[in-house]
């Protein structure tokens, strides 16, 4: 058993509010170079919808995650290792700039700079690429938003696989939900698996999925690769770029940007412990449906002696056990079983964990008529259909999305008895496997959610990663060297590896 | 016109291989940032796929082609069966070949490249340049083609090998190429400095072809920290 420790994440889909100040606040702190315009390393879109990049879901238009060969064992599913050598000159999996969309801005200095003119002037959009004026916008990051648009473009969204869809495109049946989207740190990436360069790398101490921009070339492998397409390319770096899970604030026990500034308090991060040695076999499990279930068994019991004992042994901090204790995610994912993985079956087994959005009873009309136990509403006459979330979030296995909508709705109907003064009914509880203690904690870290039950985040051991007295004097992170001699190893003009006793004896 | 002559076939070769190890030395230990393929795909797919997949497998081909035809010594190919007149042939017939499948690939590169507005708005300098410079040499290696059909016997191409092989040897001997077609030297000429302005333009990604990809073990790359493990800490 190799245990690693990953910071987890989970979005609570029932209180988003679609605001967007995640994608916005991330936008701001990374993505407003040039070349990133178009990049959203956190984007929310409205569902059902196709979203960003169009069609993103359509797996077998993109060729993004695993498949299993005939003889068990995963590979990317875009080629294995020859195909995708063969495929380095032209990518025929690689979606265009058009498919996000064309980043534009707006002339705003004709608005300052009109002379007297008849009509008012306007502030046109122009293209970011080409500087040329856009005379249609035709697609964006978020062109669906709040159903925007017809269903017919809509309903191609893929999670309406097995669902008669035309009914939803009648206005009384209308669903809609948010998703907001970022890098899923996943266990097995399938963008690092296809990098040539090998310039992708997963952090061994937090989990956290970095692309080195010194080691890629550009071959652009990895935005085919990644089922998710949160891999952008850089059209004026020539790098590809992604969510970096704001690693800088994560070092420091920090939240990361969009999770710090929900407005809506739906995003928890906590420690999750794993077993690295069974990572590929989770990923390989024949059936789809499977696939959620061995993700939950690679998790580890941090309040197990064994485990602790085995992850002091490996070198995890034991503040990192502390805070795994303390985890919002694992009892989350694996204890309460109220947040899934996005599309398990991609096979990369992602840890940016969803929970299901409740959503309001079909048709008011027949509210009276309902199923209902103990004022808990039957999850199946929700206005979301049970079987698109399945499609969503467990691989089309209605069960598991059930169990965790039962679960908020008995937390909801217990907790408004109690809030008014109403006799504690411990059969809600019962029916869906949750005691009190249970109850009571999951109503204060989802209905409550203090910032500090949320954001359980140890700090980085970074005397552990890097001498910091070589480190003295320089400017840190630049493009291009800087006052900093570089990090290779071997360098013809580059660092100075000279060490005086003192500096030596750090090592 | 000796001194031209000894510059280019005797210092020349010698100063395009010193810049190609140097420059690339030094831009990818001191900037490898700038390190990469810069690949245009992501803008517009169109013309792409058969522009670049026939001009790399071309080029690629013309490459090694050049290189073992060049190089390789008269007694070794003698030794395989194949007479100066037969490797004449092939080396035209091939090459051809392979000229054509680039031609059409670096036409519909160059084509997008300086029509689309994409394309054309984000490229350096450099990468028309670039695209531009070894169009022309590939134009100067086919207009070469009816001299190499009109001389099967092979002797311009015996003295362009041994010259070839002198410079490889560090004896290097311009004196070789005297009585060779102007056209054969042109484009001998434009080949050298390709390998001179190799390190400055987009070039350099040739360098990093991933083929020990094929041999990486397994898929996935962990990276653990620094002192981790050093086993400090």
């Amino acid at each position: 058993m190799k245990i690693r420790a990953q910071i987890g994440k989970v979005l609570n889909l029932d209180k988003c509010i679609g605001c967007h100040t995640c994608s916005v606040t991330c936008k701001n702190v990374w993505t407003t170079r040039q070349g990133a315009e178009y990049q959203w390393w956190n984007n929310v879109e409205s569902k059902p919808g196709i979203g960003y990049p169009r069609n993103w879901e359509d797996q077998e238009l993109w060729r993004g995650g695993w498949r299993v060969k005939a003889n068990g064992r995963i590979e990317p599913k875009q080629g294995g290792k020859w195909t995708i050598l063969a495929n380095i000159f032209a990518n025929p999996h690689m979606p265009q700039i058009d498919d996000f969309y064309e980043p534009f801005d707006f002339e705003y200095t004709w608005l300052h700079n009109a002379p007297e003119i008849e009509s008012a002037p306007t502030a046109r959009p122009i293209s970011q690429i080409t500087g040329d004026r856009i005379e249609k916008i035709e697609w964006g990051p978020n062109w669906e938003e709040i159903c925007s648009g017809e269903f017919e473009k809509r309903s191609r969204d893929v999670n309406f696989a097995r669902i008669e869809k035309a009914i939803y495109g009648e206005f009384e049946n209308t669903f809609m939900m948010y998703l907001p989207r970022l890098c899923e740190h996943c266990l097995n990436p399938s963008c690092l698996a296809s990098c040539p360069s090998g310039a992708i790398y997963k952090r061994e101490e937090d989990g956290i999925v970095l692309l080195d921009q010194d080691k890629c070339r550009g071959w652009r492998m990895c935005v085919s690769g990644c089922p998710y397409k949160k891999i952008y390319y850089n059209w004026h770096s020539g790098k590809s770029e992604k969510c970096i899970f704001c690693y800088p604030r994560i070092e420091a026990g920090m939240p990361t940007v969009c999770s710090e500034t929900c407005v809506g308090r739906i995003r928890y991060l906590g420690v999750m412990l794993y077993d690295a040695d069974r990572i590929e076999e989770a990923a390989s499990k024949a059936n789809e449906t499977d696939l959620y279930q061995a993700q939950l068994d690679l998790f580890l019991d941090p309040d197990d002696p064994q485990v602790a004992e085995q992850a002091r042994r490996q070198g995890i901090p034991e503040a990192w056990l502390e805070a795994a204790r303390h985890s919002p995610v694992y009892r989350m994912a694996k204890v309460w079983k109220v947040a899934l993985p996005l599309h398990p079956e991609y096979r990369t087994l992602p840890m940016v964990w969803y929970m299901p959005p409740l959503s309001p009873i079909q048709s008011a009309a027949e509210a009276g008529a309902l199923a209902a136990y103990d004022g808990v509403p039957d999850v199946r006459s929700l206005r979301i259909p049970v079987r698109y979330l399945a499609n969503l979030l467990t691989a089309g296995d209605e069960a598991p999305v059930v169990a965790a909508l039962e679960k908020m709705l008995a937390m909801r109907a217990f907790m408004r008895r109690r809030a008014l003064d109403e006799p504690e009914d411990r059969t809600i509880l019962e029916r869906v496997g949750l005691s009190l203690p249970q109850v009571e904690d999951m109503y204060r870290l989802l209905a409550i959610a203090n910032y500090e039950d949320r954001f359980v985040i140890p700090t980085t051991h970074r005397e552990a990663g890097a001498n910091a007295y070589d480190e003295r004097g320089t400017c840190g992170f630049t493009f291009g060297l800087g006052s900093n001699e570089g990090n290779s190893e071997f360098s013809l003009f580059g660092r100075d590896t000279r060490r005086t006793y003192g500096e030596r004896a750090h090592w | 016109m000796d001194f031209v002559n000894e510059f280019l076939f005797g210092f020349f070769p010698y100063l395009c291989a010193v810049v190609f190890f140097l420059g690339s030395w030094a831009r990818f230990d001191r900037s490898q940032y700038t390190w990469r393929a810069q690949s245009s795909q992501l803008l517009r797919a169109r013309q792409l796929f058969w522009g670049s997949v026939l001009f790399h497998a071309g080029i690629l081909l013309l490459f090694f082609g050049h290189l073992f035809g060049l190089l390789t010594p008269p007694s070794v190919y003698h030794a395989l069966g194949l007479s100066v007149k037969g490797k004449q042939i092939l080396a035209a017939t091939a090459g051809g070949i392979f000229a054509i499948m680039c031609f059409v690939g670096m036409t519909m590169l160059i084509h997008r490249r300086l029509t689309d507005r994409r394309i054309r708005a984000t490229s350096k300098r450099t990468d028309i340049f670039i695209l531009l410079f070894i169009y022309a040499q590939l134009i100067l290696g086919i207009a070469g083609l009816p001299w190499s059909y009109a001389n099967l016997e092979g002797t311009h191409m015996l003295v362009m090998a041994e010259w070839s092989r002198s410079v490889f040897l560090f004896a290097a001997d311009p004196h070789l190429l005297d009585h060779v077609p102007w056209i054969y030297k042109i484009h001998i000429v434009a080949g050298m400095s390709l390998f001179l302005i190799f390190p400055f333009t987009r070039l350099v990604h040739i360098w990093s072809v991933p083929i020990w990809f094929l041999g990486r073990p397994g898929w996935q790359i962990v990276r653990r920290q620094t002192n981790l493990a050093r086993g400090g800490v």
